[in-house]
Order: C-alpha cells, then sequence, then structure tokens
C-alpha cells in the first residue's frame, strides 16, 4: 500500500488495484473508482486513465436522445445514491433535470466540508480525470449548459490538480462543455448543495430557504443539478461498463449482498480515529462494519463508532456487526432505537476507554460555530445543545439539565433553513440511545475519567468570525471554536 | 383546500407578531423564535392567520396551500 | 396656477402643519418603541407596529394637505417646484426648503413602505433610516416659518413634541442597545445574553416558558 498525504491525520495508506496483492489476499477491498490512483504528487495524465479505465462512450449527434436515455435506465438499474451524504436515487435527480426546457448547469460538489471524511479531495488529486469523467456524462445527460466542479478553497492541490485535467481533456477534446473549477470557502455549510448554489450564483456561501422544495435551486436562471464527486465518479463508470457491473462489486470478494438491502457497487469509508491504518478505502455497499474495522485495526473494547459524518448516527459496539447497507442500517431502529446511514461515509472509531459523550460534546460545540448565522433556531439552539451536552459529559449537569437537553433537542430540529441543526440533533440523539448506561452512570456520578482524554475527532479551528476569503457575505459573526487541531495517530 | 402556515426561518427575526396573533398555532422559543403548528388553519383563525402574514415585518412568514402533494404559496397582498 | 386666496386656505396650511408636526412626532415616537420591540398585556407588540403604520399614513396625509393648500394659496408665492425641490422658493428660500426636504423624505419613506414587498430589505431600511432625519427638519421648518409661534400653547404643543422624541430616543438608545443583525451570537454566553435582551416584553409580559411537548412542534 501507499501512503498517501495526510489531511487532519486521517488519510493514512490507500489500498490500490495491485496485481501483487500488497492489500493483502483478505483486504476488504474493491479498488474500482481507485484503480490505477496515482499519489498526489503525481500529475494528471489522461493516457493513463484511459489506459486504466478505457475511453468514456460518447454518443454521436442523432443517437445522442436514446443514448441518454439508456444510459439513465442502466443508472437506474444499477441503483446508485448520492454519495454526499443524502443518499438520493441519481437517476431519479438526473431524470428530473431533463425535462427542464431550459438547459440545466451541472455541479459536482468536491467540498470534502466533513472533516472527517477526504474522499472527494483524494478523487480530485488522485483521480481527477474520472470525476470529470462524470461531470461530462451528467452534461450529457441532461444537455447542460454549464459545468462547474467546486472544491474547498482550503484545497488548492485539487484545484490545481483539475485545472491541469482540464487543460488535457480541452486539447483531446472530450468534454461537450468546457469545464470551470471554482473555489467556496471552507466551511461546513459551504458544502451544503443551496450554500453552493447560492456561491455561485451571487457569491454568498450560505444555504437558501426553498419554499417549494429542491426545484426552486436556480443557477444564473437555469435550473441546477448537484452531485458529489463520488457519484459523478460511479457514474462515469457505470458509463463504461454497465449496472450489471456495478451491481455485482460485492462478489468480487465472494460476498451475498441480496437485493433487499438497497446495496449497489462500491463506496469509499474514511475510516478514522483510533485505528491501526486510518484511511480511504473503497469497499462494497453490503460488506460488514465490523469486517472492515478489523481490517483497520480497530480496538475490539471501541466504546463507539461515529457512522456517516458530523450529523451522522453514533452505533454501539453490539451493533457494528450491521452490514453497511442502507436498509439493514435503517433496520437498526428495530433492534437498537437508532436509524443509521451511511451519510459521507465517515466511519470515525473511539479509543478505548475514551468517553463517547465527550466526544458527543465536542462535535456539537463544534458544529454549533460552524452555523451560518441565519435562522434563530440554530444560531441559539446549537449553542445551548451544547452547553447542556457539556454539562452531561463533564459533570454539572443538575436535575433539569436532562429535561432542558431533551426539550432543545425537540426544538431545533427541522427549524432552519437547511439540514445542518438536524443532523446534529440526530447525532445527539443516537448518542444518548447508543450510550444509554453510560448517560446513566454521567447522570449519577457527575463524570467519567474518559473525559480526559484528548479527542480524535478532526475539528479544524476556523478563521475568527466574519468574512471567509472570498465570501462576500455580510460580517455575520459566527462563533469560534478554539478546539486545537485533533487528528488521529497510531492507537491500540 | 387546507392552507397552513410556514415559516422562512432566514428571514425571521425574532419579531414575535405572529404568536400575538394566532397564539393557537404559534408559540416563541426560549430565544423569541416562532415554533409553528403544522395542523391545516382552523376556521376561526383563518383571519388572523392572513393578519399574522400581513403584519410581520420581515415577511418571515406564509401561507402554504397543500393540492395533492404540490405545495404553492398564497401570495401576500401587497401593503 | 389657480389664483386663489382666501383666509380659510390660510388657516389650513398653518392647522394642518401643527397636525403633521404632532403626528409626526407621534410617529417618530412609535417608530422607536416599535424597534424596541417593546409591548405590554393591552399593547402586544404587533399593536404599537400597527399603530406606528396607522399614525404615519395620517402624518403624511396631514403633510399632504399642508404642503397642497401652501402651493395652491398665491398669499404666499411658493409653487408647486418650491414644494419638491429645496431651495427654488423666492419666499423665506432656507425654511421653505428644509419643508421640502422633509417632505420629500416623507413621500420615500411611505412609498417604499407601500412596495416593501416588491423592494429589497436594504433599501427600505435605508430609506427608513433617513425618516429620522425628516423630523428635526420638519421641526425646524414649522418653528422658523410657523406664523403661530407667537401663541404659547403652540409653543407648548411643540415643545412637548420635542421633548417626547428626545426622551423616547434616548431611551432607545441607552437602554435598549441598538441590535445590527440580531439574532446573531458570537458565543453561547453571548447568545444567552442577547436572547435575554432581547426579550423586553419578557420584563412587562411574561413568556410562557413551558417547553413544548413533541406533539406541538412540527
Amino acid at each position: 500500500m501507499t501512503a498517501v498525504g495526510s489531511r487532519h491525520g486521517l488519510i493514512g495508506p490507500v489500498a490500490q488495484a495491485d496485481p501483487a496483492g500488497t492489500g493483502g489476499p483478505d483486504a476488504p477491498v474493491v479498488p474500482r473508482l481507485l484503480a490505477g490512483l496515482r499519489a498526489p504528487g503525481g500529475a494528471p495524465d489522461l493516457e493513463h486513465h484511459h489506459r486504466v479505465h478505457g475511453r468514456l462512450p460518447q454518443p454521436d449527434r442523432r443517437s445522442h436522445s436514446a443514448w441518454s436515455s439508456r444510459l439513465l435506465a442502466e443508472v437506474e438499474g444499477a441503483g446508485l445514491n448520492g454519495r454526499g451524504g443524502a443518499g438520493f436515487p441519481t437517476s431519479r435527480k438526473v431524470a428530473a433535470l431533463r425535462k427542464s426546457w431550459r438547459k440545466p448547469a451541472v455541479v459536482i460538489n468536491a467540498m470534502d466540508s466533513e472533516p472527517a471524511a477526504g474522499k472527494d479531495w483524494l478523487l480530485t488529486t488522485g483521480t481527477p480525470h474520472l470525476v470529470l469523467d462524470g461531470a461530462a456524462t451528467l452534461a450529457r445527460l441532461v444537455d447542460a449548459a454549464s459545468v462547474t466542479v467546486c472544491v474547498s478553497e482550503a484545497r488548492p492541490d485539487a484545484a490545481r490538480a483539475l485545472r491541469i485535467a482540464v487543460g488535457q481533456r480541452a486539447q483531446a477534446a472530450v468534454d461537450p462543455v468546457a469545464v470551470e473549477i471554482r473555489q467556496p470557502p471552507d466551511r461546513y455549510v459551504a458544502g451544503e448543495e443551496s450554500s453552493l448554489v447560492h456561491w455561485l450564483d451571487a457569491g454568498v456561501a450560505r444555504p437558501l430557504f426553498r419554499r417549494n422544495g429542491p426545484s426552486d435551486l436556480a443557477l444564473a436562471n437555469r435550473p441546477v443539478l448537484v452531485h458529489n464527486a463520488e457519484t459523478a465518479s460511479h457514474l462515469a463508470l457505470i458509463a463504461r461498463h454497465g449496472a450489471r457491473w456495478f451491481r455485482d462489486a460485492p462478489t468480487e470478494l465472494g460476498l451475498d449482498v441480496p437485493p433487499s438491502w438497497g446495496a449497489a457497487g462500491t463506496m469509499l469509508a474514511s475510516v478514522g480515529g483510533a485505528v491501526e491504518t486510518p484511511g480511504i478505502f473503497e469497499v462494497p455497499v453490503g460488506l460488514r462494519l465490523d469486517r472492515l474495522l478489523a481490517y483497520v485495526g480497530a480496538p475490539s473494547l471501541t466504546p463507539g463508532v461515529l457512522l456517516g459524518g458530523y450529523g451522522g448516527t453514533w452505533l454501539p459496539p453490539e451493533a457494528l456487526c450491521t452490514p453497511m447497507a442502507p436498509e439493514p442500517l435503517r433496520r437498526l431502529a428495530d433492534t437498537f432505537g437508532i436509524s443509521a446511514a451511511l451519510g459521507a461515509g465517515v466511519v470515525l472509531v473511539l479509543p478505548p476507554g475514551s468517553c463517547p459523550l465527550a466526544e458527543t460534546a465536542r462535535i456539537t460545540r463544534w458544529m454549533a460555530a460552524e452555523n451560518a448565522g441565519q435562522c434563530g433556531p440554530c444560531v441559539f439552539g446549537l449553542p445551548a445543545l451544547a452547553e447542556d451536552l457539556e454539562s452531561l459529559a463533564f459533570g454539572n449537569l443538575r436535575g433539569e439539565g436532562f429535561a432542558h437537553l431533551r426539550h432543545h433537542l425537540e426544538v431545533v430540529s427541522g427549524r432552519g433553513a437547511c439540514r445542518h441543526p438536524d443532523g446534529v440533533v440526530r447525532m445527539v440523539r443516537t448518542s444518548l440511545t447508543a450510550f444509554a448506561r453510560h448517560v446513566q452512570d454521567h447522570v449519577a456520578k457527575g463524570s467519567c475519567p474518559g473525559v480526559a482524554m484528548p479527542g480524535v475527532a478532526p475539528l479544524p479551528s476556523r478563521p475568527l468570525p466574519g468574512r471567509p476569503a472570498g465570501d462576500r457575505t455580510r460580517a455575520r459573526p459566527v462563533g469560534q471554536v478554539p478546539v486545537a487541531l485533533s487528528g488521529s495517530s497510531r492507537f491500540r | 383546500m387546507r392552507r397552513r402556515l410556514r415559516i422562512d426561518p432566514i428571514a425571521c427575526d425574532g419579531f414575535g407578531y405572529c404568536a400575538e396573533l394566532v397564539p393557537e398555532l404559534v408559540r416563541l422559543d426560549e430565544w423569541g423564535f416562532p415554533v409553528v403548528r403544522d395542523l391545516p388553519i382552523p376556521e376561526g383563525v383563518e383571519g388572523m392567520a392572513t393578519e399574522a402574514v400581513a403584519q410581520c415585518p420581515r415577511r418571515a412568514i406564509y401561507l402554504q396551500v397543500e393540492e395533492a402533494g404540490d405545495r404553492r404559496d398564497v401570495p401576500s397582498r401587497p401593503r | 396656477m389657480l389664483g386663489v386666496t382666501t383666509p380659510l386656505l390660510w388657516y389650513t396650511t398653518r392647522a394642518s402643519g401643527i397636525v403633521a408636526l404632532v403626528l409626526l412626532s407621534g410617529s417618530v415616537v412609535l417608530g422607536l418603541i416599535t424597534s424596541a420591540r417593546a409591548g405590554t398585556h393591552r399593547w402586544p407588540r404587533f399593536a404599537v407596529s400597527d399603530l406606528h403604520r396607522k399614525v404615519s399614513l395620517l402624518a403624511v396625509v396631514f403633510v399632504c394637505i399642508h404642503v397642497l393648500t401652501a402651493v395652491v394659496d398665491t398669499f404666499v408665492p411658493i409653487g408647486l417646484l418650491a414644494a419638491l425641490v429645496p431651495l427654488t422658493s423666492h419666499y423665506k428660500t432656507l425654511w421653505v426648503a428644509l419643508g421640502t426636504v422633509a417632505f420629500d423624505l416623507l413621500l420615500a419613506v411611505a412609498i417604499t413602505s407601500m412596495l416593501r414587498t416588491r423592494i429589497r430589505a436594504g433599501t427600505w431600511r435605508a430609506v427608513h433610516w433617513a425618516s429620522y432625519l425628516s423630523w428635526p427638519i420638519a421641526v425646524a421648518h414649522g418653528v422658523e416659518m410657523g406664523t403661530d409661534m407667537r401663541f404659547v400653547w403652540v409653543d407648548g404643543l411643540v415643545a412637548v413634541c420635542c421633548i417626547a422624541v428626545m426622551m423616547t430616543f434616548g431611551w432607545r438608545v441607552v437602554a435598549r442597545p441598538l441590535r445590527v443583525g440580531a439574532g446573531v451570537a458570537a458565543s453561547s454566553e453571548h447568545a444567552v445574553r442577547m436572547a435575554r435582551e432581547g426579550r423586553v416584553t419578557a420584563a412587562i409580559v411574561p413568556i410562557d416558558r413551558r417547553p413544548p411537548t413533541s406533539a406541538e412542534v412540527r
């Protein structure tokens, strides 16, 4: 395995498709997106990309419409779901925009606004041509007028790689529409779908309130199709190899994944925390979580795992044997009272002896500072929630404090313009459910020795409140969280 | 045709006129922002609901009609 | 223009001017209370805001009567141009100009308020801030031009209006710090403090702090 550059210490070795089998015979990885991945240092190479993946099929003018319909059917048959966090069926999103009379705009979200994820960065630096193939395919499917790829402004290497790749493609004339690379500010909410469009359209990296649903989004008066970079990359491979090939990914590991699981293809899991080899791994959807954890060297006595992202769900140790697929994760609600989801593919493992409530409190405090400053319930509610959790974790929760916590959970969720507060509430709720006994200990005894351990969730401290560079928002202060960068290192 | 009250949380600045005018459907949370009950507006309250929509200084509260799953805003009267 | 002059027109100009000044002062006082988000049991905040709107509308009506009668009346040589464009009157140029400026500002406020739904919030707010200017200008105009300032009761009325506006303004600035971008906090302690400050009505009307049950929250 080659070591890939580190961001918050999260990204470590990444499995490659190496016939010599350096990934090991029991590596639960199926390198498809990451096949032929070049270390980020290496410049993009269109020839190499064509050698590894083959050429992207292009329709000729006359058969364009038939080609689009066939490809869309393949995508639907493949069961590709969005990999940005929401998991919405890709074919439906694309189909909705094919009917619009104005040529849509295509936006690729490679922002990686989850600090614990790194897959968008990996794809854009390691295999930018695949992401751009996906963008080109989407553009052809919906007859787009423009294509924009957004990478965070804190990732100049990704932007550079993409620009070089775009230059190579322009020379080879493989794209239907010229691709623009843009760099929105590096904030959590800037990666949200409507924030992205808002920033591209008006320079303001804050979510929009859509009275009539997602159809309200417009970019330069055109309807806009936003897809995650990983989703676009999968699309590029489905266009080459078809739905059956996509769905057959688990069979390469000898896994049997029933269709009722709603699982298809592979996913990029960003595994970090208390594991021996943190990194980004391409695993088949439907792989058991504990098998992945064993492979990366996660401790057997971990108190719990955060799945999805900072707006995701906590899993107690008893739930770790679940397959990483939509249906089985949802059905955890029956056994554990936690309806989980893959989200952005983040898997954060807590070290043995640490306090999961302390980690939850730290993440909540960070997320509270990352609000957009637009909606009262989020601006006021998230800091209140963070305070409640801090009292619970660090020991000065008085009698009614718990009632306050429950009340805040009710009152904060669902009342913002975007899903930011909803995600935090879900993360907190699942924490209280997954670690119920630990919560009781805290309420009874005040705290636990585990709170002294440093956190493993990467919580980058951001610039002071005010305007991030390149963001023409009004100077609405968003609280600063003085939490030091916490990355993972080797744990045992 | 059932109408419901909805809040635009970005426009809302916590003035609280809506909670004063339509306490049956709107109450304020501890920070002064409205919590709206997701119910069709009852008969006797329609008038006050329309008044609340007109009186909001930020035009943050509005009426929405749900017809067969298709949401549509009721345009507020110009003032 | 009509060459009319009757004592009726002249008295109407003077009387409507005084009434307009009183109403304008009332409007400023109510506007300050509205922006302070203050209210009581009997006068909830929406009512204060509504009263402010209605008093302002009435003030504009009386100002219009004042301007119209002054223009039509040939007793004083103030034409339509002088009523709309400052410093174009030959009669008491400066003081008429003050009145004209105040009138223009009021018209701008009135028009933007009527078109509030169709213009940007920032535009409306900027024009409304200009209305703060129109009051002292109108007072200066009235005090200098007012033929009735020789009457003690008129003097007294104007003095009361000035004191009312200045006291309310002082209260508004001191007791309730002006909040820009209300609802944004720099830290959770600040948020809690702002939440408490923002609830002026909490001192006058206890806000129901019973947490809503999950059945009530959407």
